[in-house]
């Protein structure tokens, strides 16, 4: 059950985007969160998902490991949808009305748009992310890019550091949790009748040495960080200094520019654009 | 000769249809005789764990079948809780299994998913911890407070206490002190001639197998590379090397003998033994 999990994993490759310097990466999302939030008229939408399907091209992903990594939230996607669908109240005659519930125009729209940015959302983020960055690569542009905050006090490369130990244990934890399922089965455990209460209860032989063997982990880790002489980011160096290149920065002036021009885009409706046509067509 | 369990035509193939796919057990027909002790040897990834994790039914074989006393286990997957308490498993380092108050308590929990009433599950607890060696005071602390060794005790006794007809062990002594092994290993063949158990010792220490062991099956690749008694599989020892096996020091002084013309036979594993067949050869010569 818990190898099916796609969301968040890195798939290495050779294409632009994992070639790209991970803080640029870090920027452009930035960058693309915020449009893709802003977007609320058609052809701000357009563009959005013009530069996710972009994105996408780009990046080398497999179609079916896209697939995969919005399976499981399929639910909450038709969930948001239907909810705007239903509670979107909207001007002028409803669409529908049977009992109590009544469908608007406008609520058709925003099922529509928040299903496309919740999508894209999801898409971009692993895209230009997860996907395509090491987890160790992801935690050296972020303590890179936090660095000025080092001015102030704050321990960036301690958050760093905690931040890949989390994640390099993932697998190891995963890896126990299966090997004591095991063992608690061969002991005639069982995990799958009764009611809510008693599989709570069955998880308990399961919890107990899963924690005690983390903390048992964490301990020798420490220890072994400490005799090889590990005091914390202050005159550290690294074995590999990531250099933006020139191609970075245009990648990041481009995505720039077009986070500028969605949020023009924005302050445009549908109806200026058929207007505006309709004028240049009839002169 | 009558086996406990069988194993007939059992192959187990990870990642099937994938690019992935990797055979772990390569068609595997055998048995484990009843009331023996079958010494399971192999080199890492030859696929011993694999094995032991379809004989209790955890794992279900790609192909082939699994009889207990003639009866395949998958045939009524529903009370495949009974199937592991008459096939006790003890994984590698079971130790990090524990998680109970008490050892007693951590004991018990096998016998209590069975469904046994409190005295007998008392009187099992008491017999499992006797065979395992862990005293009545150890019996009231908490697992955790145990040292290293004894947690193994008590991890195993946790598996004795549901008294299987059949019990596996993977890598039972492994990393234990020379004392501490020999009392785990003497306890379990003590366990077995009581009830008449069948043991199955997976190991790549062939000294201990050789010690305590009636039969030998040793894994290559996923395959039973070679089967028999304990004799019999040293009689051929050099075999074993190409199994990326270690032999006992004794055996190999010996195969250093065979090799200079000076014996003919490699069957020694025992110190005493080997005494005994050097002072024949003096003697000779």
């Amino acid at each position: 059950m818990l190898k099916d999990i796609t969301f968040g994993q890195y798939y290495p490759g050779n294409s632009l985007l994992h070639r790209t310097d991970p803080r640029i990466k870090l920027l452009i999302l930035v960058e693309y969160l915020v449009f893709v939030l802003i977007a609320s008229t058609e052809l701000a939408m357009a563009a959005t998902l013009l530069f996710t399907a972009f994105i996408i091209a780009v990046s080398g992903v497999r179609f079916g490991i896209l697939i995969k990594s919005v399976k499981p939230l399929i639910f909450v996607l038709i969930f948001t949808a239907v909810m705007n669908l239903f509670f979107t109240v909207g001007e002028g005659e409803p669409l529908v009305a049977w009992k109590f519930i009544k469908i608007y125009e406008n609520g058709i729209r925003n099922a529509v748009l928040m299903l496309l940015r919740l999508l894209s959302l999801v898409l971009g983020t692993s895209v230009i992310i997860s996907f395509t960055t090491s987890p160790l690569e992801l935690t050296d542009a972020i303590e890179s890019l936090l660095s000025p905050l080092k001015r102030i006090k704050v321990p960036v490369h301690e958050f760093a550091m905690m931040m890949s130990i989390a994640l390099r244990f993932i697998p190891t934890l995963i890896e126990e949790t299966n090997k004591i399922v095991s063992a608690q089965k061969a002991r005639c455990a069982d995990f799958e009748s009764g009611n809510i209460l008693k599989r709570i209860k069955a998880l308990i032989p399961i919890l107990i040495p899963l924690f005690v063997s983390a903390v048992r982990r964490a301990e020798e880790l420490a220890d072994a960080m400490e005799c090889r002489c590990y005091h914390g980011g202050e005159g550290r160096t690294k074995l590999n200094v990531r250099k933006t290149s020139a191609g970075d920065i245009v990648f990041l002036v481009a995505v720039t520019v077009f986070a500028v021009s969605v949020f023009f885009l924005d302050t445009v409706s549908w109806s200026e654009v058929t207007e505006f046509c309709r004028g240049i067509f009839s002169k | 000769m009558s086996y406990a369990l069988e194993l007939k035509n059992v192959s187990v193939i990870y990642g099937k249809d994938t690019p992935f796919e990797t055979v772990a057990l390569n068609d595997i027909s055998t048995g484990f005789e009843q009331g023996k002790i079958t010494g399971m040897i192999g080199h890492t990834g030859s696929g011993k764990s694999t094995l032991a994790a379809l004989l209790n039914g955890l794992n279900k074989p790609t192909s082939g079948e699994i009889l207990l006393f003639g009866e395949s286990i998958w045939a009524k997957p529903k009370e495949m809780k009974k199937i592991r308490s008459r096939v006790g498993l003890v994984f590698q380092y079971p130790e990090y299994q524990l998680f109970d108050e008490t050892v007693e308590a951590d004991i018990a929990f096998g016998p209590k998913n069975i469904g046994l009433d409190e005295e007998e599950i008392k009187s099992r607890v008491r017999l499992a911890a006797e065979f395992c060696g862990l005293s009545e005071k150890e019996l009231k602390k908490s697992p955790f407070e145990l040292s290293g060794g004894q947690k193994r005790r008590a991890a195993i006794a946790g598996v004795l206490a549901m008294r299987p007809e059949i019990l596996v062990l993977d890598e039972p002594a492994a990393g234990l002190d020379p004392k501490g092994k020999e009392e785990i290993l003497s306890g379990l063949t003590e366990y077995k001639n009581t009830y008449g158990a069948t043991l199955i010792i997976i190991s790549h220490s062939m000294e201990d197998i050789a010690k305590y062991a009636d039969s030998i099956l040793v894994m290559k690749d996923g395959s039973v590379y070679m089967q028999g008694g304990v004799e019999e599989i040293f009689m051929q020892a050099e075999r074993l090397f190409d199994a990326k096996l270690d032999l006992p020091q004794i055996t190999k002084l010996f195969i250093e003998l065979k090799k200079r013309g000076i014996t003919q036979s490699t069957d020694v594993y025992t110190v005493g033994y080997a005494k005994k067949e050097i002072e024949k050869i003096i003697n000779r010569a």
